[in-house]
């Protein structure tokens, strides 16, 4: 990302005609049939819709974990659907964050290493941020555990971690308390927004929670693979 | 850069979490290694043995003449040749018995000996007068002064043996001295075995010597090389199982690690590694296990041939009379060759594995994807196993020698494996149909679902058992044939070797005497060549001993009466097969006079004989090998006065005696001999078997704790976990019983293919194929406890699992 695309006056993120289809034993189930969507740099957006609307295909498309089969994908100027896979893991490691429902953490690594891995890998660890964020998320006791030993708070505060080591542009988060009960999913996420403000980096987040959505600038809504519904919530317009 | 090492980081990571499949892995890789380079270092050691007594005094490019008959010739030749212009030097080799082996002794002329024989230059290193002056000196290697006692004492071994110094670069089991002493001490006086040329003369040698010496061309295999090559192959056969059978366990263990790093693979691919990076990773990550797995399998393997090579070096020298060092060298090449047999091994086995970490979808790697994957993979591996099996027919079909019966075995075995996991899936499928209770329908769906992960140690287990079954049968079908083929051929009560012609004579006017012998048959036999094979001509008579007991797989009418005629001869199985030969056909045979043209009136068996054999009347013998030693002799005598006659004959005869022994002695060492020569196939097949039982430890172990996930759902709805051990144990056994019974017929199918096919090929003789039921109990008994030894401590783990262990499943579940 150059910092002329950083200035172009484009959405940091734009979505053009995305269609993705799956094979099914019942033939091919097309679960997005051309989504359009955009993000400023530094907004926030939650998706929503019913299970098979296509929110975590839709996350996962943006996140270059997977392709279309058609349309474009925008990432700060750059198309990302488009790249060859190489580029795109190069997108994935410097400049998009994935928090994942069922944590996704290396199990084979400590806290510690897990926490650092992707600022590794991304050549982009800064020790002071890292420390930081290990304080801030209160992991600084649990650095040398694994994580079967962690809760699922633990562990899905150690994935927010992990993400946000590399001072992403983009931060996705596929229900990320989908497994945490109430009160530890409404912490884990006012800490992972409290980040998100500091860094100032979009964040895009799949939840089936209206409570949970509402925390965040902007909902949009999919329903049969397309977004039915994109904007502020009315009780939100004030606020905003 | 960064990124492959901080994978290769998150990678190795998991081994510390998972030492047990780490080690089965280790493990796994070095043993196979350790079998393949174990062998291949008995062979190595074997051949270079060969290479080096054959080097010792001819060199490595030097030709040689030899006797056109085959056996000795006179040294008269030597001299003509020498006088007209032909460098040559004059060589005797023979050999003696001490301490119950076979010394080679080795007469050379240390003046002549051309300049590439490593034995070149001794003259000057050791100074020629000691060498050739009274009473000369004997040089030999400081490990054959060992085992044969040859330091300090040895005027106690007879007047014509020298002092005894070291000279290291003798051959193994060989003692060099000048060649006029050779001459006495092996009682062949004026007698040569080959001339050593280093440059021809003007005179061509058929104007010089005649038609007794042919010229033998540098660089072609030794007879040791060319008889001994069916032992080795057969060596490395097994070691060839053994190494396929370890790399199961490798297989095994990548194959699980792969399905217990999907989290991790996942997880990296997406925080932004490269495909390319993963597989690099990866490809370190074996680099890295190999060199260490390899590296440990060497050691073994190299401290596994050093225990079995005087095993080895006893087999080849009973069966081969070949000397072999037992002091292993260890050869930069052995180390490569190892290496790269533990990399081929390694890629071969992780293959897969890269190739699906390359591809893998980063969202659509679920836990269970490798075993559903493998369930809809079983179908292509039936269809696989089949046209393996095919085209092995097919190779033995079209190709023929021991190498494609070799190949048969291997492609049978492979694919009877192969189909093995299809076998049994439709077999749990069936079990499943009939069973009506809740439990009993989990057991037979959760037994397919385990069959994946178990299969590969269950086809290693497949192949250790089938082995054992058919090289178990052929053995002891051998031994049972070989048995009785000793009793009938041994009938004589007496045997006896005179020192020499003249010492045979007083013998046999001695025995002539004695009223309780009822005959004195004479046993003479020569060496000669025929069709470049060597061979052996035996002179005997007619005997009613030999008409009435001696076994004969096929023979002409009045068989022994046109023997005694002096024209026809008995010849062995093997060099009927080798030559070609059937009753009625001519043979010439090279004898010291001119060539004895003989009519086979006779094809004996003669196990275990890698020499082709043929007996002719003695009369015949003694007129066509004038020079032949007449030494040899078996006496009937009357069985309750055999023992005070061997006293007798010993207390008159004993200085002119070389060897005398009853009947039952000569028995206990040809049979002592058979038993060595399958000792290191017995220690082989007990090794593959005993892998075979680790293969199947270890992924029951490994696989136990990927069992909670099955199992513990199970529990949660009131099946105690001692029942589940003992369910668990059950279906350990069951899969063990039923690749027992899948093994039978692939067992009874090798060792009709080693008997009917290997043995014929690689020997020259086709054994009676014998089946023992009791042999099919005991591997079918060995399966089950293997099988529970395997099963019992990730039972007795289970049965012993805490309800928080057994709840964490629940709570990991998400």
């Amino acid at each position: 990302m150059t910092p002329s695309a950083l200035s172009s006056p484009q959405p940091f993120l734009r979505v053009v005609g995305l269609r993705k289809t799956y094979p099914s034993p019942q033939g091919a189930l097309e679960i997005l049939k051309g989504v359009e969507l955009t993000l400023e740099a530094g907004a926030s957006v939650a998706l929503m819709g019913e299970s098979g609307s296509g929110k975590s295909t839709l996350l996962h498309l943006v996140g270059c974990l997977d392709r279309p089969d058609s349309g474009e994908i925008w990432l700060d100027g750059t198309l990302v659907s488009a790249l060859p896979e190489t580029e795109q893991a190069t997108v994935r490691q410097r400049a998009i964050g994935v928090v994942f429902q069922q944590f996704n953490l290396i199990p084979s690594l400590d806290v510690r290493d897990n926490l650092a891995f992707q600022a590794r890998i991304s050549d982009r660890l800064e020790a002071s941020w890292l420390d930081e964020l290990t304080e801030r998320l209160g992991l600084s006791s649990l650095l040398s555990r694994y994580p079967e030993q962690l809760s699922g708070g633990q562990q899905q505060r150690v994935a927010i971690g992990r993400a946000l080591a590399v001072r992403p542009r983009l931060l996705l988060a596929d229900e990320p308390t989908g497994n945490l009960d109430e009160a530890t999913g409404d912490a884990v996420l006012n800490l992972a927004l409290e980040l998100v403000a500091e860094t100032g980096c979009s964040f895009m987040m799949v939840t089936h929670s209206a409570r949970l959505a509402a925390k965040l600038g902007r909902q949009a809504l999919l329903s049969s693979g397309t977004i039915v519904e994109d904007g502020v919530w009315p009780g939100r317009r004030g606020e905003r | 850069m960064k990124q492959a090492f901080w994978t290769l980081f998150a990678l190795l990571a998991h081994w510390r979490r998972h030492r047990l499949n780490l080690a089965a892995l280790l493990a796994g890789l070095s043993i196979a290694t350790a079998l393949w380079s174990g062998v291949q270092a008995l062979n190595a050691n074997a051949r270079k043995s060969y290479a080096d007594a054959a080097a010792a005094v001819n060199g490595a490019d030097t030709r040689a003449l030899v006797s056109r008959q085959g056996g000795l010739f006179p040294q008269s030749d030597y001299v003509r040749l020498r006088r007209a212009g032909w460098k040559v030097s004059p060589v005797l080799e023979g050999t003696i018995r001490l301490k119950d082996k076979t010394l080679r002794i080795i007469g050379i002329e240390p003046l002549t000996l051309p300049r590439g024989a490593r034995l070149s230059g001794l003259g000057e290193k050791i100074g020629l007068e000691k060498f050739i002056t009274s009473p000369g000196a004997g040089f030999a290697a400081p490990e054959t002064l060992d085992t044969f006692g040859l330091r300090g004492a040895v005027a106690s071994l007879g007047q014509a043996f020298p002092p005894v110094e070291v000279l290291s670069q003798a051959p193994p089991d060989a003692l060099i001295m000048d060649v006029g002493l050779a001459q006495k001490l092996l009682d062949r006086h004026d007698q040569l075995s080959r001339l050593i040329v280093e440059s021809e003369g003007e005179a061509p040698l058929s104007d010089v010597v005649g038609q007794t010496l042919r010229l033998v061309e540098p660089n072609q295999d030794s007879d040791l090389a060319r008889l001994t090559d069916s032992f080795h192959l057969n060596l490395t056969a097994f070691a060839l199982l053994s190494f396929l059978v370890g790399l199961f366990i490798v297989h095994a263990s990548f194959g699980l690690a792969f399905e217990q790093r999907l989290t991790i693979i996942r997880t990296v691919r997406a925080v932004g590694v490269s495909a390319r990076t993963l597989v690099a990773a990866m490809c370190m990550e074996l680099f890295a296990l190999t060199l260490l797995a390899g590296g440990g399998g060497l050691l073994l393997g190299y401290w596994m041939a050093q225990a079995l090579l005087p095993n080895v070096a006893a087999s080849l020298d009973s069966l081969y009379g070949a000397a072999v060092s037992t002091r292993l060298s260890l050869e930069p090449g052995w180390i490569l060759s190892g290496m790269l047999m533990a990399f081929a091994g390694a890629i071969s086995s992780a293959w897969s594995g890269l190739i699906r970490a390359f591809r893998l979808p980063i969202l659509r790697t679920q836990p269970q994807a490798w075993r559903e994957a493998h369930r809809h993979y079983l179908r292509r591996q039936g269809l696989l196993g089949a046209t393996v099996f095919a085209a092995a027919l097919a190779f033995w079909f079209f190709g023929g020698g021991y190498t494609a019966g070799f190949a048969l075995i291997g492609g049978a075995s492979l694919g009877v494996a192969l189909i093995l996991p299809v076998a049994m899936d439709s077999a749990l499928r069936l079990g499943g149909r009939f069973a009506n209770r809740p439990l009993t329908q989990w057991f037979w769906a959760d037994s397919r679902q385990q069959l994946p992960g178990l299969s590969l140690a269950l086809m290693s287990l497949l192949l250790a058992l089938a082995a054992n079954i058919g090289v178990g049968g052929m053995v002891e079908g051998f031994r049972l044939t070989f048995t009785q083929w000793l009793n009938e051929r041994l009938i004589a009560e007496v045997y006896f070797e005179a020192k020499d012609d003249l010492a045979a004579r007083r013998i046999e006017q001695w025995l002539g005497r004695r009223a309780e012998v009822e005959a004195i048959l004479p046993t003479w036999r020569t060496k000669t060549e025929i069709g470049h094979w060597p061979a052996e001509v035996f002179g005997l008579r007619a005997h009613p001993t030999y008409r009435e007991h001696f076994p004969l797989l096929s023979q002409s009418e009045e068989a022994w009466d046109r023997l005694t005629r002096g024209d026809a001869a008995l010849i062995s199985e093997q060099l009927a097969r080798r030559l070609k030969l059937g009753l009625g056909d001519a043979i010439e045979i090279p004898a010291q006079d001119a060539t004895l043209r003989a009519i086979v009136v006779g094809i004996y068996p003669d196990y275990g004989n890698p020499i082709g054999q043929l007996r002719v009347d003695a009369d015949a013998f003694k007129r066509h090998w004038p020079l032949a030693p007449r030494t040899n002799y078996s006496i009937r005598v009357a069985p309750r006065k055999t023992e005070a006659l061997i006293r007798d004959l010993q207390e008159e005869m004993g200085p002119s005696l070389a060897r005398l022994a009853n009947r039952a002695y000569v028995k206990e060492l040809s049979l002592s001999i058979f038993e060595r020569t399958f000792a290191v196939t017995g220690a082989l097949n007990t090794l593959t078997l005993i892998v075979a039982a680790i293969a199947l430890f270890f992924s029951l172990l490994t696989l136990n704790e990927m069992r909670l996930m099955q199992l513990a759902p199970v529990w949660a709805l009131g099946v105690s976990s001692p029942r589940l051990a003992v369910v668990e144990l059950v279906r350990t056994l069951i899969f063990a019983a039923t690749t027992a019974l899948w093994a039978l017929p692939l067992g009874l199918f090798m060792s009709w293919c080693l008997v009917a096919i290997v043995n014929v090929e690689a020997f020259g003789w086709r054994l009676p194929f014998h089946v023992f039921p009791g042999q099919w109990a005991q591997a079918f008994v060995i399966a089950l406890l293997v099988a529970l030894a395997a099963a019992l401590v990730p039972a007795i783990r289970l049965a012993r699992k805490t309800p928080a262990e057994l709840l964490r499943v629940f709570a990991n579940e998400g």
